[in-house]
């Protein structure tokens, strides 16, 4: 089969394309190769800015503490947006419950992280008049990021939901299942997808929020981006764009993995077909 | 040995405004293979949903082998359903999807491996053993179903319009394994369906269901040759229907002339004059009468008007001229493909008493 020949248009907007995505990043991955610590100019290859990391005791700690967050807030997440999930599916009170429900739930996604923030910072100041529990630290950022995952993994796993009719639950029952028993061994296995796209949308947005972090961290609760925001009051070093290379580079591996994951399923099935 | 005869008893059940059953009342013998027939809302599927628990009817009660299972969960009534939409679980494979229902029972594991693969073989889906659901056709889908339901050896199987997925030719014969399974098992099986062709090949006994009733129950030759209602005639196939008025207990005056009867009591009884809801006769209990053929009765002399091909029959469109003021009538008659008559034919159509079939309403 021969090949089709793109028209010169297509050829031109899709390297303009390119060229506006993964420039800035294209820069970043020079800049952190590059010896020369101002200005753009080429100063000659170097791994300083690697190797430095690794004596930064700064980036070590809120490295661990980003993980930390993400990692608690997205299991919590993940656990209670898929019981939400569930709960508002199979809501007793009616459709116009669960129209308020479905909304309800929209709210956080929809509202601005600032307005969120604020809010949140509102609520723990209200609490930390009873207990110090709600002063600025890892508890009130693990809330505050699970606030704002849920709903994103709600969205995530109900779509999935809605699309298995009723009567998968039903012939589950027929084949004498107790109610837990239909869920856990028909419904629950068919949202497994849903539930892992949900807590890895959930993981992302908790490794990559600023403002929620911002307003609820405590001096000894410091991320990764409030730790490079904090850097560039001092101007960008070299060193931020060797750790933002590193995250890039970690990201860009899951991506490839995923797809080639993709690829393979695909081609297993076509087999079977 | 037990017998699992079935017992619904003046259930009843309407969502919101809609009655959608009214009272009905039905006995299943353990064994039988009856068939719910009827368009689509007529109840036929609330009352199979009904029987398998999967609603609850607002009155009236449902009983088991003498008991009553009105308000068991689905989980506990001996009885599977094969869904209209097979409802396989994507996310097993076949064994597994067949295996589900002794697995909620805690069947050991081996007794399992040997029930399922001696499910698979009945219905021929060894073979597939291993498959996703995904990657099967609609025949073999019904087949699993089918093998998910039964190897749980219920007292009855629910078969929710079970074919209606299938084309045409896979339909037929599947029908005849459907029919040879419920043998080899002898498992009550109730089957809803809005096909009277399907009803009629697989039944011991049809229950012709109309808004929310049962109209008729019988065996399917009972219930095709001999319909009570306008309604079921014309369900059941293609029915002509003469408007009549009683001329005594055996005569009936239509618009052609006069036909004779074979005593029916439901005619004996209407008084004289009155019209009951006319005379059927179904298109192939028309004879068209050859030379020299004669009979003493109930011949009508007709004009071919059109001739239709069906294949392994001809359909006949003949005009029958009324007597007195009344206007002429066509019917509709079916001829075997070697008999040949012409638009325009002058002919004589005999119709025997006994097809004459008065109807009630």
């Amino acid at each position: 089969m021969s090949k089709k020949k793109l028209p010169f248009i297509t050829v031109i907007l899709s390297i303009i394309g390119f060229i506006l995505l993964y420039l800035p990043m294209f820069l970043v991955v020079e800049q952190s190769f590059n010896a020369s610590k101002h200005g753009q100019s080429w100063g000659g290859f170097t791994l300083d800015w690697y190797t430095g990391l690794a004596d930064n005791a700064m980036v070590q700690t809120t490295t661990v503490n980003t993980l930390i967050l993400a990692v608690v807030s997205t299991i919590i997440a993940t656990v209670l947006g898929t019981l939400l999930a569930i709960g508002i599916h199979r809501t007793p009170w009616g459709k116009k419950m669960q129209y308020f429900y479905d909304m309800s739930i929209n709210v956080p996604v929809v509202t601005p992280d600032i307005l969120m923030a604020i809010a949140l910072v509102s609520v723990f100041a209200l609490f930390r008049s009873w207990t110090s529990l709600f002063d600025p630290g890892m508890l009130t950022m693990v809330i505050a990021h699970v606030t704002l995952e849920t709903s994103f993994v709600v969205l995530v796993v109900q779509s999935r939901l809605v699309s298995i009719g009723k009567d998968q639950i039903e012939a589950a029952r027929d084949l004498y299942a107790s109610t837990a028993g239909a869920w856990f061994r028909v419904i629950i296995p068919q949202l497994s997808t849903a539930i892992i796209s949900g807590a890895l949308l959930a993981f992302t947005l908790s490794l990559d929020d600023f403002i929620l972090s911002f307003f609820t961290s405590g001096p000894e609760s410091q991320t990764l981006p409030l730790y490079i925001y904090g850097s560039l009051k001092r101007g960008i070093s070299p060193q931020i764009h060797a750790l933002s290379s590193i995250i890039f580079g970690l990201t860009l591996f899951v991506m490839v993995l995923m797809v080639f994951r993709g690829i393979r399923k695909e081609r297993k099935l076509a087999r079977k077909l | 040995m037990k017998s699992f005869d079935l017992q619904v008893k003046n259930v009843s059940k309407s969502f919101g405004e809609k009655a959608v059953l009214k009272g009905i009342d039905v006995f299943i013998k353990d064994g039988q293979f009856v068939t719910l027939l009827g368009p689509s809302g007529c109840g036929k599927t609330t009352l199979l949903r009904i029987i398998a628990g999967f609603e609850k009817a607002d009155a009236g009660e449902v009983i088991l082998s003498g008991e009553v299972i009105s308000n068991k969960s689905p989980a506990h009534r001996p009885i599977n359903t094969v869904f209209q939409s097979y409802a396989l679980f994507p996310h097993l494979n076949v064994f597994n999807n067949i295996a589900f229902g002794l697995k909620s029972h805690k069947v050991p594991k081996d007794e399992i491996e040997k029930r399922v693969n001696a499910m698979m073989e009945m219905v021929n889906i060894v073979d597939l053993k291993n498959e996703m659901p995904a990657t099967l056709s609609g025949g073999q889908k019904q087949r699993v179903a089918l093998a998910r339901a039964l190897v749980n050896e219920p007292d009855i199987l629910l078969l929710d319009e079970p074919l209606s997925a299938l084309d045409a030719n896979l339909r037929k014969k599947l029908q005849v394994e459907l029919k040879e399974v419920q043998k080899k098992t002898d498992t009550t099986f109730i089957m809803v369906t809005h096909d009277q062709d399907e009803a009629i090949a697989v039944s011991d006994r049809v229950l012709v269901m109309y808004k929310g009733a049962i109209v008729q129950d019988g065996t399917p030759e009972d219930v095709y040759e001999h319909p009570v209602n306008r309604f079921v005639a014309t369900f059941m196939g293609e029915c002509n229907i003469l408007e009549s008025e009683r001329v005594t207990d055996k005569l009936a005056k239509v618009a052609f002339g006069e036909l004779v009867l074979e005593k029916d009591p439901q005619w004996a009884a209407a008084p004289e004059g009155k019209c009951c809801g006319g005379i059927a006769i179904r298109m192939e209990d028309i004879h068209v009468c050859t030379a020299g053929e004669n009979f003493d009765n109930n011949v009508f002399d007709a004009r071919i008007l059109e001739r239709i091909f069906r294949g392994d029959y001809w359909e006949l469109i003949a005009e029958l001229p009324g007597v007195g003021n009344a206007e002429s009538l066509k019917l509709r008659v079916m001829t075997d493909p070697d008999e040949i008559y012409n638009p325009g034919d002058q002919v004589k159509l005999y119709m025997e008493p006994q097809y004459l079939q008065v109807l009630a309403d």
